[in-house]
C-alpha cells in the first residue's frame, strides 16, 4: 500500500462493461516524505476522494478487491483512504541499518 | 515476510470497509550494510505497533486476507509481529 496524490480525472467512454459507474482518477504516487515515485498513474476510487486529496492507495489483486460489487474487475490500482493526518519522523531519527550478530530491539 | 521499522502513522477517517477499526503505519525495511533501501510503504496494524518499533511485515495479499480473517480483504500489508530481538551470523 503506498501514498498518492489526485491530479485529477479520467473518463472512458467504452470500457470492460463491469467498470461502468467506477470513478476513475489521476494519482501521482508518492514516498512517506510525499516525493513523486515514477509517472503518473491511474485508480480506482471508491472513497470519493477528489483533486488535490492525499490518498492511501494499493495495488495488485488486492485493487479489484477493493471494488464494491464485482470483484473480478481489470483494476490494479484502487484509492481505498483519504488521509486526514500523517506524521512521519525524519530520516535520520532511526537506523535501518542490519548488523552482524544480536541486536535488542524492545 | 519483512523487517522494517515503523516510522509514521496515517490517520483516515474516510476509508474502505476492511481498514476500519485497525490502524495504518507507515514502514521503512531495514537493509543490509552499505545495501539499496526499499521502497517505504503503509501497511495495517494487527498487534498494536508504534512509532520506532521494529516490526515484521507480511507483504502479500492472501497471507493478509488470513490474519484478517476475511477472504476479501483488500489490505497487502499486515503488520503481524513485533521483533524483540535479532540474530545474523554474518553479513557479506
Amino acid at each position: 500500500m503506498l501514498f498518492g496524490r489526485v491530479k485529477g480525472t479520467a473518463v472512458c467512454t467504452i470500457k470492460y462493461q463491469d467498470l461502468e459507474g467506477v470513478k476513475l482518477l489521476v494519482v501521482q504516487p508518492l514516498d512517506k516524505h510525499l516525493k513523486p515515485l515514477g509517472t503518473l498513474q491511474v485508480a480506482a476510487d471508491i472513497v470519493h476522494a477528489g483533486v488535490g486529496d492525499l490518498c492511501v492507495m494499493v495495488r495488485s489483486r488486492e485493487a479489484a478487491l477493493a471494488m464494491t460489487d464485482v470483484k473480478f474487475v481489470p483494476i490494479d490500482l484502487a484509492i481505498v483512504g483519504i488521509v486526514d493526518e500523517l506524521e512521519v519522523r525524519p530520516d535520520g531519527d532511526f537506523d535501518f541499518v542490519l548488523k552482524k550478530g544480536w541486536t535488542a530491539y524492545t | 515476510m519483512v523487517l522494517g521499522k515503523v516510522v509514521g502513522t496515517v490517520v483516515t477517517t474516510i476509508s474502505h470497509q476492511d481498514y476500519k477499526k485497525r490502524r495504518l503505519l507507515v514502514v521503512q525495511p531495514l537493509t543490509l550494510p552499505g545495501g539499496v533501501a526499499d521502497e517505504d510503504f503503509i501497511a495495517l496494524d494487527n498487534t498494536q505497533a508504534g512509532i520506532g518499533d521494529t516490526v515484521l511485515v507480511n507483504r502479500e495479499g492472501n497471507g493478509a486476507r488470513q490474519v484478517l480473517n476475511n477472504p476479501d480483504a483488500c489490505v497487502i500489508s499486515v503488520i503481524v509481529g513485533i521483533v524483540d530481538s535479532l540474530y545474523i551470523s554474518d553479513i557479506d
